[in-house]
């Protein structure tokens, strides 16, 4: 009998060469997180004169967590806070607005609807980076830069979320299902609240989980919408303190540039793994036919 | 990010705000300033001050702060906003940004001397000669004042200034036995001994940068970078740029100095554990090693920047900025007010105290600042030094109207000559390339 023959499909052989490659991977992941947790401990002085990999000679984390919190007024705390705002209605917003969106264009029949697939697909492939100058001009007209409507709006649209309900939806909600609703006398909306949503929460995880990844992310846009200190998010905020230390006057604060990127990730490590669950189905749901 | 990857960001941003701003600038609205410039009296300033009211001022110097609150208790009835918008080219980007949209600009802004033709040439800035701001010619630098006056119009006050000097490890040097180099030459030499005596060490880090490479530029006597109008004229490989890659080349291409990236954490490490020995850099230097490289206490110390010939002194400037009024501006004479206060009134004090180095002949002149001996430099009394090198800077020099995007690119053309380790002058003429071809695109007339 050959080995091949009883290796049951479920079992497969273990591939030293990719065990190797993950376990590459895994360093290249965890290494740089672990100087950051490191390096979070250390002082500004120990910073500069200990390797990046050792602890320094004084524990000074919760020193530093203190530090990023009251540095500058406690600007820190107001940053965390526009951040938290900017994921909650924006990357909430975008969420809901594709699901909505992603469902009808799936399973409603209209004129037009190609068009809109071919919009939706260029809109993918446009980088955001190169609207974001010609967006500035828009909105300052209208008078809405320097307050977070600039961050939120645009945050509002998310073509590859849109695109991933889509394609879930099609495969995830039948068609008989949305009939069988109908005939019982169940309203459009009824439906798409009591019957498809259950059937796309994994996808709608799956696109929440992005759409709070990226806003969390969000750095050039408000960058270039923002000029008010006050309005910055933890991306744009963290940059400015790290800029402070080149030129004349310069005035490094490594030490809480480190530590405040240690805070900022926090929340997204956290929600990666509450959500985790849901986001695999949603990953896989659709690849077999049942 | 990586470095390159963000410079090319901001590349991109600098190059479609400044386009959108000429052409904005082209078609009509707000022309630049006349030729020969405004003229006027105070009179409409000091009613401004009295009558008072509300201006934003954006500033990233770390003496802001301490100004604007000194500045309210002198005039309650001024209220200033005070705001931190980005250090740099974050600044600029935000600056040109509401220039263009039209609005969201402050009053007054921070410009750096580098950065002020691009704002000034587009029309973005009041010309303070209508407030009679010209008769303050005699209290600043030669070298300081060039660089606010842009066409023949006053485009704002200097603040600081950054004559060039040579900052060295001390104890590094007397270790190794390495005599202070008075020339370029020496210099090369001084590179070489010491890479020699201990490998880990090197004479500087380098690894390209505009702003350096522009000083050295004009302490050579190069003058690459000629404005007339809408007409631009670059040459970067004049006699003076060739006379400073000719000595740079040597250290680039045997390696003699450190690729540590400026203004890094490793570059502040590098700094106080010795591998990097000296500095080129302004006179604002001793501000940030004092408060920022403490291990280096006692071990560094000031000497004039080495010259080509060893005779006459001379050097250039190397950072530095001042304050300048919006043409957005609704209060431009208050504005202008506070711009007086800041660098030419009591805002000189605590920007002295926040350990600035001043553009006012009064102040570099004064005995308390020349005599001070600097216990970070073991006592040394390196004003003698850095306020000499304030009046042997090279006249004549002038940056291009669009240095922000030029810095931003420098690393994609010269920076290849560097990190492959060859002669810079192919470098440079990448640079002048595609800065003739950007300007040519922007409706400039550039010849090179």
């Amino acid at each position: 009998m050959s080995t091949v023959a009883t290796r049951s499909p479920l079992k497969p052989r273990k591939s030293r060469l990719l065990t190797a490659v993950m376990a590459v991977y895994l360093l290249y992941t965890l290494v740089p997180l672990a100087w950051l947790l490191i390096s979070a401990t250390k002082t500004q002085q120990d910073l500069l004169s200990t390797s990046g990999m050792a602890f320094g000679g004084t524990f000074a984390l919760f020193d530093n967590i203190a530090e990023t919190f009251t540095h500058d007024d406690g600007i820190f705390l107001r940053w965390l806070g526009n951040t938290l705002l900017y994921v909650v209605v924006g990357a909430g917003g975008a969420t809901i607005l594709a699901t909505a969106a992603g469902y009808g264009l799936a399973k409603y029949k209209f004129r037009g609807r190609r068009a809109v697939f071919a919009v939706l697909l260029g809109a993918i492939a446009i980088p955001g980076t190169a609207l974001a100058v010609p967006t500035f001009l828009m909105f300052s007209n209208l008078g809405l830069t320097n307050t977070p409507w600039a961050i939120i709006i645009p945050s509002l649209v998310s073509p590859f979320g849109l695109y991933l309900v889509w394609t879930y939806a099609t495969e995830a909600v039948p068609d008989e299902l949305l009939e069988a609703a109908r005939i019982d006398g169940a309203g459009e909306v009824r439906i798409f609240l009591t019957v498809t949503l259950r059937l796309l929460m994994p996808g709608v995880v799956t696109v929440a989980l992005f759409a709070v990844v990226s806003t969390w992310n969000n750095y050039f846009l408000p960058l270039i919408m923002l000029s008010k200190p006050e309005w910055y998010p933890l991306t744009v905020g963290l940059n400015q303190w790290s800029a402070q230390a080149s030129g004349v006057g310069a005035q490094p604060i490594y030490h809480l540039v480190i530590t405040g990127s240690v805070i900022t990730i926090v929340p997204l490590v956290i929600a990666f793994l509450l959500l985790q669950r849901f986001w695999q189905s949603g990953l896989t749901a659709g690849s077999v036919k049942q | 990010m990586s470095p390159t990857r963000r410079s090319r960001q901001v590349a991109i941003v600098l190059a479609t705000a400044l386009a959108t701003a000429l052409s904005a600038c082209s078609s009509g609205g707000d022309g630049g300033t006349a030729p020969g410039g405004a003229t006027g009296t105070q009179d409409a300033v000091d009613a401004a001050l009295r009558e008072g009211g509300e201006i934003t001022y954006w500033s990233w110097t770390p003496s802001a702060k301490a100004q604007v609150e000194a500045f309210q208790q002198e005039f309650p009835n001024v209220k200033i906003n005070y705001v931190n918008a980005g250090t740099g080219n974050d600044h600029y980007t935000k600056l040109q940004n509401a220039i263009k949209a039209g609005s969201g600009a402050p009053d007054v802004a921070q410009i750096e001397y580098q950065a002020l033709p691009q704002f000034a040439l587009t029309g973005s800035l009041v010309d303070l000669g209508q407030y009679g701001f010209n008769d303050f010619q005699d209290d600043y630098t030669p070298s300081t004042w060039n660089s606010v006056k842009v066409g023949g119009g006053l485009f704002g006050l200097p603040q600081d200034s950054g004559p060039m000097a040579l900052f060295y490890n001390k104890e590094l040097f007397d270790k190794h036995a390495i005599a202070v180099p008075k020339t370029w030459a020496e210099y090369v030499d001084a590179a070489r001994k010491l890479h020699a005596a201990d490998p880990t060490k090197y004479i500087t880090a380098d690894t390209g940068d505009a702003g350096f490479a522009t000083s050295m530029i004009w302490q050579a006597g190069g003058k690459p970078f000629t404005t007339d109008g809408k007409s631009v004229k670059i040459d970067l490989q004049d006699e003076g740029a060739k006379k400073w890659t000719s000595t740079w080349d040597q250290l680039v291409e045997e390696k003699l100095v450190s690729t540590i990236p400026g203004w890094s954490d490793a570059w502040y490490k590098a700094l106080a554990d010795g591998t990097i020995a000296t500095l080129a850099l302004g006179a604002w230097t001793p501000g940030v090693l004092e408060s920022s490289v403490k291990g280096g206490a006692g071990k560094w110390a000031v000497a004039p920047l080495p010259t080509y010939d060893g005779g006459t002194p001379v050097t250039a400037e190397n950072g530095g900025g001042g304050q300048s009024v919006l043409k957005q501006s609704s209060k431009p004479a208050l504005a202008a007010g506070f711009v007086r206060w800041l660098n030419n009134g009591n805002g000189i004090k605590p920007f002295l105290e926040s350990g600035g180095f001043p553009a006012t002949k009064a102040d570099l002149d004064s005995a308390a600042f020349k005599d001070k001996a600097s216990p970070y430099f073991g006592g040394q009394q390196i004003n003698q030094v850095l306020t000499a090198a304030a009046g042997q800077v090279v006249p004549g020099w002038s940056y291009l109207p669009y240095q922000l995007y030029a810095n931003s690119i420098f690393g994609d053309t010269v920076g290849k000559s560097y990190a492959a380790g060859t002669s810079l002058d192919p470098g440079l003429a990448d640079w002048q390339k595609a800065l003739v071809d950007y300007g040519n695109q922007q409706g400039f007339t550039v010849n090179g």
